[in-house]
């Protein structure tokens, strides 16, 4: 195992920089690294070694001639692949689309390139991002590094656990209801759902496009902030992208690892807090606190009172957008074609009927009929129309908080990461994972999710969420930084230092992303 | 099987008929409605396609400012209210040649509403109530093959066309048109055709109803006479020419009278104009049921003109058409009757152009109202679709006015013209049909005319010119037509004065 690949992106663009290392050897370095442990975590759905080590190479050359791309160049990284990746396969974690390449790229995929991020592959979802354990992606669940037996969180569940694993130094990572900052809570990683409009959605699949973002998934808060910074801006092909400068980010999460956290307001969401949530993660929490105050910020409890409607709210506007995203994945154009059995000559409808039987998953198919059925005429005032009052409520609960504090603070996921299985056969009890989440996406204000220690009780992480106005995500990378250097003090060391270390696989690794292409 | 109907006279008797006319305008932005792509009619199938307007997984829309402009344009010249902010629906639904398998369009929120059209019948005005104008985007293309019929029953495969998909269109939507009586077909037909004048007036659309760029859907109801309800409708789709909206309200008129009449009830449904046999037939059933579960477009940002730009376009819009008529009407000098003609005939904009290209006002009428019309009727097409363009007929009147051709000669011009021949001075050329300006034939003819009947040159002699058309006849079809026939006169006279 090289030791380049437990660093952060952001020591790893100083090795570079410095001329310590190449990119062909940092990206080989998370080839091996996948190739060795990726049979046991299934992070990834496909790995490009091929592309990445040519993108490799032409950063090595951009750096020789002194002229690098960003301050990224080289750094490789891993892309969920709910992301259109021109030549890649984009599967969205669903059969429906098994075999479809993309002829064009996702703007922030695009981004990638030009800034000269290495692509190592596509990482592992739930099916098209619905879900919180990535157990229901159609190829196959990925495992939490921390404990193989327990779900990474998701549906960003592949992402979150190529950075615990080492495989990837980044990953980007999207986010509909918690899809980036759960699976950072319970894989001990950080993830960032910027403001909404921060960062282009155009290329990204699209489950519910007013709440979907695309953001960071990294190892440290500064990770994140250079990533954000990469991908985030204004892109005329979104036209709900925001047309105005990002704030300085990194510059933000420099100033909070110096620790400085004088005059800043704190909110704790009376709401998000005690009750369902699991003893570990309240203790966690408190302590994270405690940290807070005496880096010198003002604690205070503040009430969201509409959040407690947050949860059904989603489940009504994500389903009906998600029934008429998912009606273009028809047979006719792109992906899976299924002939239905016994029926001569079948009509474009037979065609499409037994496609989207055979290629959609019962997770995918419950929410289409939800959302079907709440948009129906007859219906949508009573659902669809009572769920957006609701959402206008609860970006008002955020408005009014934000006139207290500057942030509002609480522990992202009510528990550790759960066995896998054990809640496959419980919707709800699967979709209560997020409860803490949605408010951000509905009201599109930015959140981060922080390693915050381990739960006494399981040894697995605990999460911290932060949660600023839009446009001020600023505010999560100072209060982030400032608190993981905090804590990091605490630990003596990154937290996923304490990670159990995976065993090398015991079958030969190279022909593993064959395998996977093959699946 | 024929749908039995009753006489249209019959149909009156008992019921009143209430229209809805939706016109759907393509608009001839250089780019689609949501994305880059370009909109040329008759480009290789799917050369015109980008992952937005195929609905590629991602791909994601963004509004033609252009496109809403037209709109806007359009709405202000049909004395709409433009919306402060309006959005983008999902209109929801399967169908293979709908690329999302829903289409962007608006429901509740169009960029234009409450307006009115006034429609010009037989010198009489009739008000049209315009409910709504509002932006979408089109489908795809599908072509059946195989099978009889070319549709999509018993057709042995499909291809779909996706470079219509996305290209913007303006669905119209007029309230229900009441009151009309036996003038339904006429004033269906007249609010079509002057919305097309003043779609090409405005110029945001090619207007050419043969390439489906306006095309129509007719719906249809009556109730017993005088009771002002209103009946189960029809909606017959894509009724593609001026002539056939006139029709297919007939039609449709008759084919649910017979129904009524005989006890039965109409249902609702979309029905096909069949422009060949003049007929509808049943397409899908259509119910107030049927469930399009709109709900507003997450990916795209309301509309929101600023007042100032729509002051703006209020400044851009081309004269009010009932004023421009009455003035255009004093500059040709024009008889009531003979204005009330053209229009009727759908050749106001024909005539208009062509006095443009440089004809007299009295010529330009009289080809358009006399030959064109009638070349028209014996093809079954509109005047404007004939393939004679005002341009190529101001030509041809060029041509008679400088004593090159003269009228009987000129229509022979206009087969070549229809034959494509080439301009109309080539194919005087190439038919040698010059008037023969040599006057010694002339004048030989005209002398073997007048030794072959001495009785008609003595009544002549007598004072009796109007004799002199009989000896004009013989001339011209000795001269073979190619004769100036009023020099011919003159000629006569001289030599029997």
């Amino acid at each position: 195992m090289s030791a380049w690949i437990t660093k952060s992106a952001a020591e790893l663009a100083d090795a570079l920089a410095a001329g310590e290392v190449t990119s062909v050897e940092l990206t080989q370095a998370h080839l091996d690294r996948i190739a060795a442990v990726d049979g046991q975590v299934h992070a990834f759905l496909h790995v490009d070694a091929e592309g990445a080590l040519a993108a490799a190479a032409a950063s090595d050359a951009r750096r020789a001639a002194g002229s690098p791309a960003s301050v990224l160049d080289g750094v490789p990284i891993a892309v969920k692949d709910v992301l259109a990746t021109r030549g890649l396969p984009t599967t969205c974690g669903s059969k429906i689309l098994e075999g479809w390449i993309p002829p064009y790229d996702a703007t922030v995929v695009a981004r990638l390139k030009d800034a000269g991020l290495p692509i190592l592959g596509k990482t592992n979802m739930d099916e098209f991002a619905m879900g919180s354990s990535t157990e229901h992606s159609a190829y196959g669940p990925t495992h939490n590094p921390w404990d193989l037996d327990r779900i990474p969180g998701g549906s960003g569940g592949g992402s979150a656990a190529a950075l615990a694993a080492f495989e990837a130094p980044l990953a980007l990572g999207t986010d509909t209801g918690g899809s980036i900052r759960q699976p950072g809570a319970v894989t001990g990683t950080v993830g960032v759902k910027p403001t909404y409009g921060g960062v282009s959605r155009y290329g990204l699949v699209a489950m519910a496009n007013s709440l979907d973002q695309v953001g960071p998934v990294t190892r440290t808060v500064l990770d994140s902030a250079l990533l954000h910074e990469a991908i985030g801006g204004h892109d005329p092909r979104d036209s709900t992208s925001i047309d105005q400068p990002l704030p300085a980010l990194v510059e933000a999460a420099r100033l909070g690892a110096a620790g400085d956290l004088s005059g800043l307001k704190v909110g704790v969401i009376t709401e998000l807090s005690g009750e369902g949530y699991q003893a570990g993660v309240l203790a966690r929490f408190q302590e994270s606190l405690d940290l807070l105050v005496a880096a010198g910020a003002e604690v205070v409890e503040v009430s969201c009172p509409h959040f407690v409607h947050a949860l059904a709210t989603y489940y009504l506007i994500m389903p009906c957008e998600a029934s008429s995203n998912l009606a273009k994945f028809d047979a006719m154009r792109y992906g899976l074609r299924v002939l239905p059995e016994g029926v001569e000559s079948p009509s474009a409808e037979d065609v499409m009927r037994a496609s989207r039987d055979a290629g959609f998953g019962d997770e995918v198919k419950r929410r289409i009929i939800l959302g079907t059925y709440a948009l129906s005429s007859g219906y949508y005032d009573a659902y669809y129309g009572t769920a957006q009052r609701v959402r206008t409520l609860i970006s008002g609960d955020f408005a009014a908080a934000f006139e207290q504090v500057d942030v509002l603070v609480s522990p992202t996921a009510p528990t550790t990461a759960f066995k896998l299985g054990e809640k496959l056969d419980d919707p709800l009890a699967m979709y209560l994972n997020d409860l803490a989440t949605i408010p951000a996406n509905l009201a599109g204000v930015p959140g981060i999710s922080l390693p915050a220690g381990l739960a006494e009780e399981d040894g697995l992480p605990v999460g911290f969420q932060i949660l600023a106005p839009a446009l001020a995500d600023d505010r999560l990378y100072r209060v982030g930084a400032a608190l993981e250097a905090a804590l990091e003090r605490q630990w003596g060391g990154p937290l996923l230092a304490q990670a159990p270390a995976l065993a090398p696989a015991l079958a030969p690794a190279p022909g593993h992303a064959t395998t996977e292409e093959n699946r | 099987m024929s749908d039995t109907l009753l006489s249209f006279e019959e149909s009156l008797a008992a019921y009143d008929p209430a229209m809805g006319l939706e016109v759907h305008v393509e608009l001839n932005t250089a780019t689609k409605m949501f994305c880059g792509c370009p909109t040329e009619f008759g480009a290789e199938p799917n050369t015109q396609v980008c992952p937005t307007c195929l609905g590629l997984p991602g791909a994601m829309p963004v509004v033609n400012a252009k496109a809403v402009e037209s709109a806007m344009r359009i709405g202000l010249a049909l004395n709409c209210e433009i919306a402060e902010w309006c959005r983008f629906a999902r209109k929801n639904y399967f169908y293979p040649d709908m690329p999302k398998n829903f289409q962007t369009s608006q429901y509740d929120e169009p960029i234009a509403f409450d307006g009115w059209m006034d429609v010009e019948v037989d010198g009489e005005t009739f008000r049209v109530e315009i409910e709504r104008a509002h932006m979408e985007e089109d489908t795809g293309k599908s072509l059946h093959v195989g099978g009889a019929t070319g549709r999509i029953h018993g057709a042995d495969y499909s291809l779909v066309d996706y470079n219509r998909a996305g290209i913007p269109l303006i669905e119209i939507v007029t309230r229900p048109i009441m009151g009309t009586r036996e003038q339904a077909p006429q004033i269906a037909k007249a609010y079509v055709a002057q919305l097309r004048e003043l779609i090409v007036a405005l110029g945001v659309s090619d207007a050419r109803m043969d390439q489906g760029s306006i095309r129509a859907d007719v719906n249809l109801s009556l109730a017993p006479v005088g009771t002002g309800a209103l009946g189960t409708r029809t909606e017959t789709k894509n009724v593609n020419s001026l002539r056939s909206v006139e029709r297919a309200v007939r039609y449709e008129m008759q084919r649910h009278a017979a129904i009524l009449s005989g006890g039965g009830s109409i249902l609702q449904e979309t029905r096909h104009w069949h422009e060949d046999t003049g007929v509808t037939t049943s397409g899908r059933e259509k119910s107030d049921a049927e469930d399009y579960r709109y709900f507003p477009e997450p990916d795209l940002v309301p509309v929101a003109p600023s007042r100032e730009w729509v002051d703006e376009l209020r400044g851009t819009l081309p004269e009010n058409p009932t004023q421009k008529r009455a003035r255009l009407q004093a500059v040709w000098g024009f008889s009531d009757l003979e204005m009330r003609d053209t229009i009727g005939a759908g050749a106001f904009g024909l005539v208009e152009e062509t006095i443009a290209a440089g004809a007299a006002p009295q010529a330009a009428r009289k080809w358009w109202l006399s030959e064109m019309a009638r070349r028209a009727n014996d093809s079954g097409v509109e005047i404007a679709d004939l393939g004679v363009s005002p341009a190529q007929v101001a030509a041809v009147q060029a041509l008679v006015d400088a004593g090159s051709i003269n009228d009987k000669l000129a229509r022979q011009v206009f087969d070549g013209l229809l034959a494509g021949e080439g301009t109309p001075e080539e194919i005087v050329a190439a038919r040698g049909l010059a008037i023969v300006s040599d006057e010694g034939a002339l004048s030989t003819a005209v002398d073997n005319a007048i030794a072959a009947s001495p009785d008609v040159a003595d009544k002549i002699r007598d004072g009796k010119h109007a004799a002199a058309g009989a000896l004009i006849g013989v001339v011209m079809k000795e001269m073979r037509g190619q004769a100036d026939a009023a020099r011919v006169r003159e000629l006569i006279l001289e030599k029997l004065a």
